[in-house]
């Protein structure tokens, strides 16, 4: 390749692995939003199997 | 895109500058790019203090942070065109170069204010009135060429119309319009994700 095939395969090269880069964040992050969707889930269904007992004296 | 990247490679001829010409179709477009996203921040920015739109300051910085990534976009692939061309990867007498840089950073030091207040309307106001103090160097950068008295950088376009052939110029435009099309879905997927993180936040605090 010659020295100025060089430079443009490295300037296009420098944009995709910034884009890449942002898009792996974003997949990181929508994996972390998933996960704690998915938490929230099972506390708002463990609130609802479960409601709040009230105290109750005991002896 | 990859329609811009076949233009460029199987259409597009070449010119004086060789093959280091076809870096021209995306680092422009990259800028300008850059320089949508920094101006649409100062938009929304604007929005914010003036109708005090709900959710504008967030649209505002994922709009300034759109734009600095293009602005490094810029400012490295704009280094690697140089150092073939002009021989060294920086020219600080140029001063398009120069106002770029000073864009680029003042809209860094953007993140530093806004992170440095804890978050509520006074951060919101801060940041909204820094992003509108950085829109006014957006014509002074664009216009720089037009001011200086050297002219190292080449200039694509000037009172005259396009300093290039038609299929040069139709290439350029199909891939600032994929540059465009790609900040405008990378706006939309970011500023989706944000907002879904507040929602949750919001519904962790509220079964909590």
């Amino acid at each position: 390749m010659s020295t100025e095939g060089k430079y443009v395969a490295a300037a296009y090269l420098v944009v995709f692995v910034v884009l890449l880069a942002y898009v792996l964040i974003i997949a990181l992050k929508l994996q972390r939003l998933a996960q704690e969707v998915a938490e929230l889930v099972e506390l708002a269904q463990k609130k609802q199997r479960d409601p709040e007992r009230k105290a109750v004296a005991v002896g | 895109m990859a329609a811009a990247i076949a233009l460029i490679f199987f259409y597009a001829p070449l010119d004086e500058d060789g093959l280091n010409q076809k870096i021209f179709y995306f680092h422009v477009p990259i800028a300008f790019t850059a320089y949508a996203c920094f101006g649409w921040g100062g938009w929304k920015a604007l929005r914010h203090l003036w109708k005090r739109d709900e959710g504008a300051d967030l649209e505002s910085y994922v709009a300034i942070h759109l734009g600095v990534i293009f602005g490094a976009l810029t400012l490295v692939t704009g280094s690697i065109w140089a150092r073939f061309r002009w021989g060294h990867w920086w020219e600080w007498k140029e001063d398009q170069l120069v106002l770029f840089l000073v864009l680029f950073l003042f809209y860094c030091a953007y993140f530093m204010l806004r992170y440095s207040l804890p978050p509520g309307p006074q951060r919101a106001n801060m940041s909204a009135v820094y992003a509108l103090f950085g829109v006014a160097l957006i014509p002074v950068s664009v216009l720089a060429i037009r001011l200086s008295q050297r002219f190292i950088h080449p200039v694509a376009f000037n009172e005259h119309g396009t300093n290039m052939a038609a299929s040069q110029f139709f290439t350029f435009c199909v891939a600032l319009a994929a540059m465009l099309t790609l900040a405008a879905t990378m706006y939309s997927i970011e500023l989706a994700g944000k907002r879904l993180d507040a929602r949750l936040r919001e519904l962790r605090e509220a079964l909590q």
